[in-house]
């Protein structure tokens, strides 16, 4: 029976709590039994149970249920600096790595009432689709022993399904939460550019960076956005607004809403089935009111070619910072600084970091710039113009998540275009910098989950989360994961 | 673009990374493929066209000069590879 309430959603559960049917401390051992057991999904880096059962005891002692997580037990993606807990973004780099302060976004978790549980794993520095390229080993995808769980936010989304935490956060700088997300059958939202800080998360690409919820159903994404979001005077590019009550206000009634369909997410060599969901999609919506318009955004499959200049350029910048003085791994090699440092990056960065590290200070360096960082950028104006263009005209967009279903470990790794190409239809809101959500649709043939992406408008969250959390009502997917590691 | 092994060599003396000369044939391979596959921007007149550097409207904020933290060298310290008891320490500069 007690087993039963670890795979129950978070809004269910955060009810228990506070009808006092369980208590934070027993909640907290039920997942810390299973996560013990689970150590072949390989989705925690870093588990604090210690520190879980003490501040769930504290909670039980003197209970605030008027939080939005009260006393619930969480573990976050490993890219979220954690006080006192080791943080290593997947990285060898960063294998010891103890941060002094707090992430913004965790810390208004802990506001909230949440307690942390743990750190999962994830690629390293958030650069992979997969998981594969983290330092501490590949995640396993609950749904099938031998494919891999998406990525970058894989061990994330990997624990979410395997009822190894009620919810939890991850970051998508090109699709991270919402690619895991389509591949377990769980939600996946990422928020406007600006509306939940990057204070105190390891830096990959800073314009296209942010951090988002992974949960069980439309309402526990809302729940966990209310508690993430919010202004931070030390992100310079926080945006100053009101804090919102999107569970409160979520609603199924999406009579009269436009929803838009690019023709251009029909791309060459798409399964059928991602075809057929995506009708599916559109005829759910239909019946519950909805105007289905066609739209176009031409500019769709420049996307990701800008994204692979963009995102490595800024990642060349941000990681310039991993030296081996301040902090993280230094080689004991070497005969000078120079060579100090050069053996470092070389040894502490593991080989998708180091192919995009080159590639962006290529793309950055003399006379190099104007044909590509610049030209991107130029390209990047066109793809938000698409969008910009479109929303004069519908409310919301309608695509699928992803071209396929979860892959097989190994399957891409020796192609690192057929693994980019894995973002193709999530690449593009990162470059405009627009809230998407990734909600669950149904299995393909092999009983892999297939998901749904709706993108919103600039700080349109709550209106994604409304017709995501109609759709989800009217779509009556289950996920059929069987535990079969146990 | 085709990338060869002296650009490698280059581009990973800018970017203070090692590499060795087996993995400078595979990343030659690589990023060559990469490149061909960004070049399709090559496609688009943008002559025209405003670079985009940052999705928000407004400018970013500035605030006022103050210090506001401090007295904190002990937690920057902590994680050095190599320290001692006030400095980071690194190999030696100047002979």
């Amino acid at each position: 029976m007690m087993s039963e309430i670890i795979k129950k959603n978070l809004s269910e559960i955060i009810d228990l709590i506070k009808k006092k049917e369980i208590k934070s401390e027993e909640l907290a051992n039920l997942y810390i039994d299973k996560v013990n057991k689970s150590k072949k999904l390989n989705s925690y880096i870093t588990t604090c149970f210690e520190h879980t059962i003490q501040k769930s005891k504290e909670f039980d002692k003197k209970p605030n249920l008027n939080s939005l997580l009260p006393g619930v037990p969480l573990a976050v993606k490993d890219l979220f600096c954690t006080n006192g807990f080791k943080t290593t973004a997947g990285s060898k780099m960063l294998e010891n790595f103890i941060p002094q302060y707090e992430s913004t976004v965790t810390e208004n978790l802990w506001k909230e009432g949440a307690i942390l549980l743990g750190k999962l794993n994830c690629d390293e520095y958030a650069m992979g689709s997969s998981n594969e390229t983290s330092y501490f080993g590949n995640v396993i995808n609950p749904i099938a022993k031998d494919t891999v769980p998406g990525g970058s936010s894989g061990g994330s989304a990997s624990a979410l399904a395997a009822d190894l935490t009620p919810a939890t956060i991850g970051t998508d700088t090109g699709g991270s939460i919402r690619q895991p997300a389509s591949f377990t059958g769980t939600v996946g939202l990422k928020p406007t550019y600006g509306l939940c800080s990057r204070w105190g998360i390891v830096a990959f690409a800073s314009s296209l960076d942010q951090a988002g919820p992974m949960t069980k159903s439309v309402k526990d994404c809302s729940i966990m956005l209310e508690a993430m979001a919010g202004f931070d005077k030390k992100d310079s590019t926080s945006i100053e607004k009101k804090k919102e009550n999107y569970s409160k206000n979520l609603k199924t009634d999406i009579k009269g809403l436009k929803i838009g369909v690019p023709k251009e997410y029909r791309v060459e060599n798409m399964p059928n089935e991602i075809d057929e969901l995506w009708n599916k999609g559109k005829k759910i919506l239909k019946d519950l009111g909805a105007d289905i318009i066609d739209i176009s955004l031409p500019h769709t499959k420049y996307a990701l070619p800008t994204y692979y200049i963009v995102a490595p350029a800024e990642a060349s910048s941000n990681l310039a910072r991993y030296d081996g003085v301040k902090y993280g791994y230094r080689s004991s090699k070497g005969n000078d600084l120079i060579e100090m440092y050069e053996n470092t990056r070389s040894e502490g960065f593991g080989d998708e970091v180091k192919r995009r590290i080159l590639i962006g200070t290529y793309v950055l360096s003399s006379g190099y710039y104007d044909a590509y960082y610049l030209k991107a950028q130029k390209v990047r104006q066109l793809i938000k113009k698409d969008f910009d263009e479109n929303f004069g005209k519908v409310d919301a967009i309608l695509t699928p998540s992803t071209p396929s279903s979860a892959f097989k470990i190994g399957e891409k790794t020796n192609d690192p275009i057929s693994m980019y190409l894995n973002d193709i239809f999530t690449v593009p809101v990162n470059l405009a910098g627009l809230p998407a959500i990734s909600v669950p649709a149904g299995l393909d043939k092999k009983g892999y989950p297939l998901g749904l992406q709706l993108i919103g408008k600039t700080l349109d969250e709550q209106n994604i989360l409304n017709v995501a959390y109609a759709f989800e009502k009217n779509c009556n997917f289950k996920n059929e994961i069987k535990n079969w590691w146990l | 673009m085709s990338i060869d092994k002296k650009k490698i060599k280059h581009i990973s003396k800018l970017a203070r990374i090692s590499i060795n000369s087996k993995k400078s044939d595979s990343l030659a391979k690589d990023l060559t493929s990469i490149f061909k596959f960004i070049e399709q921007l090559n496609e688009l007149n943008t002559d025209k066209v405003e670079p985009l550097s940052s999705i928000l409207n407004t400018p970013l904020r500035s605030r006022e000069d103050q210090i506001n933290d401090g007295k904190i060298r002990d937690k920057i310290l902590k994680n050095s590879p190599k320290k001692n008891e006030e400095f980071f320490v690194v190999p030696k500069v100047i002979e």
